[in-house]
Order: structure tokens, then C-alpha cells, then sequence
């Protein structure tokens, strides 16, 4: 194992850590908007099952809900792109 | 700040981020993003000067597209947020919407393949206009501390939360609308822009590799699913960049009581 190591150019494992470093931003980035969409989007469903005449407002709450909670997950994917190794 | 070593996956080559979205300029820095903006700034402004110019009164054709969507704007947007006294808004909104729905379909376009919203300049200018429009209208219609005071300490709120609410609330009338309005445009469009481009490469690689083509329709179709996706991306984040900014208004015009 260490020989591997003092073999390898540490130039390429900082580039190989920054790749996992990214892949682990945005994929804990998208967790908590993954979850809040999804309860966003399903009482908005059940709203709209129970009262059908107010799904027009129900709508345009849901987006902006979505609008809101997926800002998290998009800070996220830029900042997966801006970390350099 | 973006690396730009060729990914090579399964002996495809991806391009870097960076020949994705950077285009060579000519004169006065003008490239293909500052033309297909032109353009769309052309094609809004003329679809509905010819749909404004007959009148008919059972509308056909272009007059139809131009009235449903104004029609939109009223009842979708602004009697949805801010109320019947926003209608003084609707010039704004309306071209906003227009504006950036058709910046972002050019993303679908053949031969033109980009959103121009996928460069964060146009999000950060239209989110910046944004921001100076809500303030101030918050201003004039309540005041220079009429606007601060209700917008750091809402009605309802036990006082020791002021502690807690009150900052919260002054970032993000001053910071995090603006950010988070661009970056959401911005980081929609660049992850729309880069799925398809990954599937086209995808598609156009397994092409040339012998045993892979098997799953060559596959990806093909995924890539037809898509961009059909994509045109609904694009509808929805012209739809929400503008009602956000129809929010903020009627934030601003009716402080909550």
C-alpha cells in the first residue's frame, strides 16, 4: 500500500480526491431538496385530491415551494464545479 | 477554476466544461451568446408586434399566441401574487417572462444549442433589476423605515424570535433573493445544457463501439426524452424566475398586518 502511494504522483491523487470531493458536494448537496420536494409535491397532491376548484393557487404555491427548496441543491452543483484541486 | 483535462469514461470522450459554454469573440467581445440574445430580444419583440397590430376580435394566428399569453401574465401570475392593483406591473412581467423563456429555448434549437441563461451575466443582471424594482416600491409605498421595520419584524412573532427572525430577514431582502434568483436560472439551464450535451456525446460514441451498440437506442431515446424535457425546463424557469419577482413586488406593496 505505502509503496503504491510513492509511486503514484501526488499530482494525479489530489486530482482524483478532487473529483470524489465534488461527487460528494453535490450528492449531499441534493439530499435534503431530494426530501423536501418530494413533501412539497405530495401535499400539494393530496390539496388538490381533497379540493379540486383551488388547484389553480395550490399550483402556483407549489412551484414556488419547488422554486425555494431546490435553490439548495443548485448552490450545491455550482459549488461542485467551482472546488478546484 | 474549471480543469480542462478531457473525462475519458469507457474510452468516450467527454470535452471539458469549459468548450461547452465559451465561445470565441469577435469584435467588441461579441460571440454567439451575445447573438442569440439579439436575437430573441428581435424575436419577442416582433411576434408580438405582429400579434398587437390587427385587433381582431376573435383572435387567430399570432394575435392568439400574443393575448393567451398576456392573458397568462393576469390571471396566472398577478392575480395569483400580488392582487388586482399589480396590474401596473404586467408591462414588466410580461416581458420578462418572454424574455427569458425565449433566451432559455434555445437551448432545444438545432444549430443553435445554447441557453443564453447558461452564462450567469444575463440571470445576475435581470435578478439585480429585480432587486432594485422590490425595494424601491417597498420604499414608496411604506416608507424608508416603514420597509425595514416590516420586513425584520413580521406581526405574530413572539419578541425574543426578533432576535433570531429579524437578521434572517434583512440577508435575505438584501442577499440571498438576488443570489438565489440568478443562480437558479443560471445552475438550471448550465445542468440542462450539460445532460443533453452528455447524451449526445453518449449517443454519438456508442455509435462507433462495436459490441455497445446494443444499447445504443436506448440512449437515443433518452436523448429525444430529454430535450422534450428541456422545453419544459425552460417554460418553467422563465414561469418562476417571474413569479418570484411578482412575490417580492407584493411583498413589498402589502406588508403583512
Amino acid at each position: 500500500m505505502l509503496h503504491v502511494l510513492a509511486e503514484t504522483d501526488p499530482g494525479e491523487v489530489a486530482k482524483g480526491l478532487t473529483a470524489i470531493g465534488r461527487g460528494i458536494v453535490y450528492g449531499g448537496a441534493a439530499i435534503g431538496p431530494g426530501i423536501g420536494i418530494g413533501l412539497v409535491v405530495a401535499s400539494a397532491i393530496t390539496a388538490m385530491a381533497r379540493q379540486p376548484e383551488s388547484a389553480g393557487m395550490v399550483r402556483t404555491t407549489m412551484f414556488l415551494g419547488i422554486a425555494f427548496t431546490e435553490a439548495l441543491a443548485l448552490f450545491g452543483f455550482v459549488l461542485a464545479f467551482i472546488i478546484s484541486g | 477554476m474549471i480543469h480542462d483535462a478531457v473525462i475519458n469514461v469507457l474510452a468516450i470522450d467527454f470535452p471539458p466544461i469549459s468548450h461547452l459554454i465559451e465561445w470565441p469573440s469577435g469584435p467588441l467581445g461579441i460571440n454567439k451568446v451575445v447573438v442569440l440574445m439579439w436575437l430573441s430580444v428581435i424575436l419577442v419583440f416582433g411576434l408580438m408586434y405582429a400579434g398587437s397590430r390587427k385587433k381582431a376580435l376573435v383572435p387567430a394566428g399570432v394575435q392568439n399566441l400574443a393575448e393567451s399569453a398576456v392573458d397568462f401574465i393576469h390571471n396566472g401570475i398577478i392575480l395569483e401574487t400580488i392582487g388586482p392593483d399589480g396590474m401596473g406591473y404586467a408591462p414588466l412581467l410580461f416581458t420578462m417572462f418572454t424574455f427569458i423563456f425565449a433566451l432559455n429555448i434555445w437551448e432545444i434549437v438545432p444549430f443553435a444549442q445554447m441557453p443564453v441563461n447558461a452564462r450567469i451575466a444575463l440571470p445576475i443582471l435581470l435578478a439585480l433589476l429585480v432587486w432594485f424594482i422590490y425595494n424601491i416600491v417597498g420604499i414608496i409605498k411604506q416608507g424608508f423605515f416603514g420597509y425595514f421595520k416590516n420586513a425584520m419584524f413580521p406581526p405574530g412573532v413572539p419578541w425574543p424570535l426578533y432576535i433570531l427572525v429579524s437578521p434572517i430577514e434583512l440577508v435575505q431582502i438584501i442577499i440571498v433573493r438576488p443570489l438565489s434568483q440568478s443562480v437558479r436560472l443560471f445552475a438550471n439551464m448550465l445542468a440542462g445544457h450539460l445532460l443533453l450535451t452528455s447524451f449526445a456525446i453518449i449517443t454519438a460514441s456508442l455509435w462507433s463501439l462495436s459490441f455497445l451498440i446494443v444499447i445504443w437506442p436506448a440512449s437515443l431515446a433518452l436523448l429525444i426524452a430529454l430535450t422534450a424535457f428541456e422545453v419544459l425546463v425552460s417554460f418553467l424557469q422563465a414561469f418562476i424566475f417571474t413569479i418570484l419577482t411578482a412575490v417580492y413586488i407584493g411583498g413589498s406593496m402589502h406588508p403583512d398586518h
